[in-house]
């Protein structure tokens, strides 16, 4: 690696992506700087613009809906879809051609990530495209801006950080790569994003961070964006005098974020116009809009008792057809602080409904918007997560949730401040009453631009400058194994659960091979029940469990092999045994050993939907 | 490089205008001798007045439409509209062409100090970006007090614009299917 590289961040978000880098020439630099490149677009027919994001969104268009010329863009003459801003405007008056959120489509362990089904329910003419396909496009984008800026250092040249949620299971950090891969992106690792913040929270402190948090200290990182909430736990400990940085919990996937608190005034307030004329979809996201500026305005100014939203409408006529209303503080108080950030007791529980048999495919939005119930869940589950850390302050067990003593927030939500602040109140409250101290706030991050900016500053430390957080898999991963028993009408075989890969497996490492014998059949593919536990830390490889409580295990996506019949009669039954290995770039891959021979087979997430 | 009969006919030329015309005739000599010839100033020449290109203020107006409904506002007849009405839509337009404007100029004030506060204007100052009014008289430096502290322009990103685009839409006519 005699050439010299940028250390690129992509945050690819579920609503905006985002791209920073560090210069090569700031290799040495004792203080770096993260830049952010302007990501050009297109924002309206023929018109191409740079904007600090680009929108998450893909739009698949018509023939006869622009002219010629009006798709092409500075590196590409002509285009068939379009990504960015104009991609979320016209979907906004033509939904059937947007395909938006793709990211959760692409951890939805309910369909087929490699199919062609977004936007979902499209009209057969148009061409779908997978989620895989949508993440592709904009991580294209993303390269292709990067590359007519730099044509002399093309982003395929470049270290490339790529974030994904912590929550994320192993298959759709597969699918994440697997996207960078298809486009050109060789040099590349995953970070999980509140890492990122973390990183970016350090490197904006300068080298005042070790000032500000000490051995023994425990950092929550709230990161709650358009679309997604997400967690972790951050331990701060210490090694031969060094100060070291654990990651040592991640939350669940939990699709709940600021669209969701847009939503909701917006609706409040379309009922409040509702004498005034009818409301399409345009102007719900007008309104949506409006609701946004008025939160934010409402909730930094505790002296505006109001603040007025307009909706014009869609025809040349503005007079008298605009639609009028305003938000007054009180419904902002009722429907964000109260709906989105109750003050609860850490025992509250997320409510979640069961879910009826018959659903229409949509994505697993989350069923309780109190994004406080789920911060007091996490903490309650991971109440032993501290535990195992030599010289560690204090164990979560006692109190019966795990104390943070800092807490780091990102995420455009909180740039209304009261938002953060009501979260710390709730916290506090629950340490108050455990006898701990009051957890502090980490600030100066970026909120919009933490993700990317801490995931270039990695891609720095990487090269072994400024330190790291140790993270390694956030769960263990155990394989479904059904106990030979006679078979019963109506009763499922029960299943144990084999452990193939311990909690906390550091990247770029091997687990070991369990004991366990496994039989797959030559030619025919033969699939097992995947699981990862959050909270199961001590298991060891081989480690077969014969019953779980509902929490402990998550069914994630089946594991599928397939072995070839080169060297074996099809049909024939192979002993092998099954080891896992949690790659450089962050992914996990399992592998099937036979016995003797030096053959391996891989062994592939069934990302094709159950 | 002219022909040769092309040079025989200039020779000549030359050759009746050197005997004709003294003035001619000590400006060859310059030429000849290679002493490089002073320009002569008879007055400056009439300034060439440049045609502003329409193409950045049709982009402008599109944009100040697209966002803020500039068009839709201006085209609208207030005759008979009450305030509160016309109040509305303002709000639109403000919002909309606000942002725009924000996004695409930086905008700074010429001068800091207060309205109304005195200030003194030091000779050699910017009369473009200072303008004079009422006893204009005398010389700098000039006392007087600010009554607007003007706007400049520091920063401008327009977007750029795809070849064959055609311009002339401001917003296109929208058809649902």
């Amino acid at each position: 690696m005699s050439e010299r590289r940028y250390s690129v961040g992509i945050d690819l978000g579920t609503t905006n992506c985002a791209l920073s880098f560090i210069r090569p020439d700031q290799e040495e630099a004792d203080e770096i700087v993260t830049e952010m490149m302007p990501v050009a677009q297109l924002t309206a027919p023929g018109t191409v613009e740079e904007r600090p994001l680009l929108p998450s969104f893909l739009y698949l268009t018509h023939p006869d809906e622009f002219s010629p010329s009006d798709l092409s863009l500075p590196w590409n003459a002509r285009v068939s879809y379009i990504t960015g801003e104009l991609a979320r405007a016209r979907g906004i008056t033509t939904p059937i051609r947007l395909v938006s959120s793709a990211k959760s489509w692409l951890c939805h362990p309910g369909v087929d990530r490699r199919a062609a089904i977004l936007p979902p329910e499209a009209p057969a003419e148009i061409g779908q495209v997978s989620p895989l396909q949508a993440s592709i496009r904009y991580l294209e984008h993303l390269r292709d801006a990067w590359n007519h800026r730099h044509p002399d250092a093309p982003l395929q040249n470049q270290d490339v950080v790529l974030t994904v949620p912590a929550s994320f299971d192993p298959a759709a950090r597969e699918l994440t790569a697997e996207a960078a891969r298809e486009s050109g992106l060789e040099n590349l690792v995953l970070l999980e994003e509140p890492q990122a913040a973390f990183y970016s929270w350090i490197q904006s402190s300068r080298s005042g961070w070790r000032m500000q948090i000490k051995v023994g200290e425990l950092i929550l990182v709230v990161d709650v964006g358009g679309g997604t909430t997400d967690l972790s736990l951050i331990a701060v400990t210490e090694c031969e005098g060094a100060v070291e940085l654990h990651r040592i919990a991640v939350g669940n996937h939990i699709l709940l974020g600021g669209d969701n608190m847009d939503l909701a005034l917006a609706h409040l307030l379309k009922a409040k116009m509702v004498g005034q004329g009818t409301i399409d979809l345009w102007q719900l996201q007008a309104l949506t809009h409006g609701c946004r500026a008025a939160k934010e305005a409402l909730l930094s100014d505790p002296d505006l008792k109001t603040f007025p939203v307009v909706v014009p409408s869609r025809g040349s006529k503005l007079i008298g057809k605009t639609l009028h209303a305003e938000l007054t503080r009180d419904e902002v108080e009722q429907t964000i602080i109260e709906g989105f950030f109750p003050l609860v007791d850490v025992t509250a529980l997320p409510a979640t409904r069961a879910r009826t048999a018959l659903t229409r495919v949509g994505l697993p939005y989350a069923q309780d918007p109190g994004i406080i119930r789920h911060l007091a869940a996490f903490l309650t589950r991971q109440a032993g997560a501290a535990g195992d850390l030599a010289g560690f302050r204090e164990a979560g067990t006692s109190a019966g949730f795990l104390r943070p003593s800092a807490v780091l927030f990102n995420g455009g939500v909180f740039k209304a401040r009261i938002l953060g602040e009501r979260t710390l109140e709730a916290l506090n409250s629950w340490l108050q009453a455990a006898g701990s101290p009051k957890a502090r706030l980490l600030e100066g991050v970026d909120l919009d631009m933490a993700v990317s900016r801490g995931a270039a500053y990695y891609g720095r430390v990487r090269r072994g400058r400024g330190v790291r957080i140790r993270g390694g898999a956030a769960r263990s991963f155990y394989i479904g194994i059904e106990s030979a028993m006679p078979a019963v009408p109506g009763i499922e075989p029960p299943v144990q659960a084999l452990c193939i890969a311990p909690f906390g497996m550091e990247e770029g490492t091997e687990a070991d091979l369990p004991p366990q014998i496994l039989g797959l059949v030559v030619g025919e593919p033969v699939r097992f029940r995947f699981f990862g536990s959050a909270v199961r830390r001590a298991d060891v490889v081989g480690y077969t469990l014969e019953s779980w409580k509902p929490d402990e295990l998550e069914e994630l996506e089946n594991v599928e092999a397939t072995l070839p019949a080169d060297g074996h009669q099809p049909g024939e039954i192979v002993p092998v045994r099954l080891r896992a290995r949690l790659t450089e770039l962050g992914t996990l891959t399992l592998e099937a050993l036979p016995l003797s021979g030096p053959d391996h087979w891989a062994v592939e997430f069934n990302v094709r939907g159950s | 490089m002219p022909s040769f009969f092309a040079r025989i006919s200039l020779a000549f030329k030359l050759f009746f205008r050197v005997l004709l015309d003294p003035e001619f005739a000590a400006r060859a000599t310059r030429l000849e001798t290679g002493v490089p010839v002073p320009t002569e100033r008879p007055g400056a020449p009439p300034p060439l007045f440049k045609e502003a290109q329409p193409d950045a203020a049709l982009q402008l107006l599109g944009l100040l439409q697209q966002e803020g409904r500039f068009v839709d506002f201006l085209e609208e007849d207030l005759t008979g509209v009450t305030d509160s009405d016309i109040g509305a839509a303002a709000r639109v337009v403000y919002q909309g062409c606000r942002k725009t404007v924000r996004d695409h100029f930086k905008i700074v004030p010429i001068r800091t100090e207060q309205e109304g506060s005195r200030i003194t204007l030091q000779e050699g100052f910017d009369a473009a970006s200072i303008r004079l009014a009422g006893n204009v008289i005398g010389k700098p430096p000039y006392n007087g007090s600010l009554i607007h502290r003007g706007w400049r322009v520091s920063e401008v990103a327009l977007p750029k614009v795809a070849p064959g685009h055609d311009i002339r839409v401001l917003a296109a006519a929208e058809v649902e299917l």
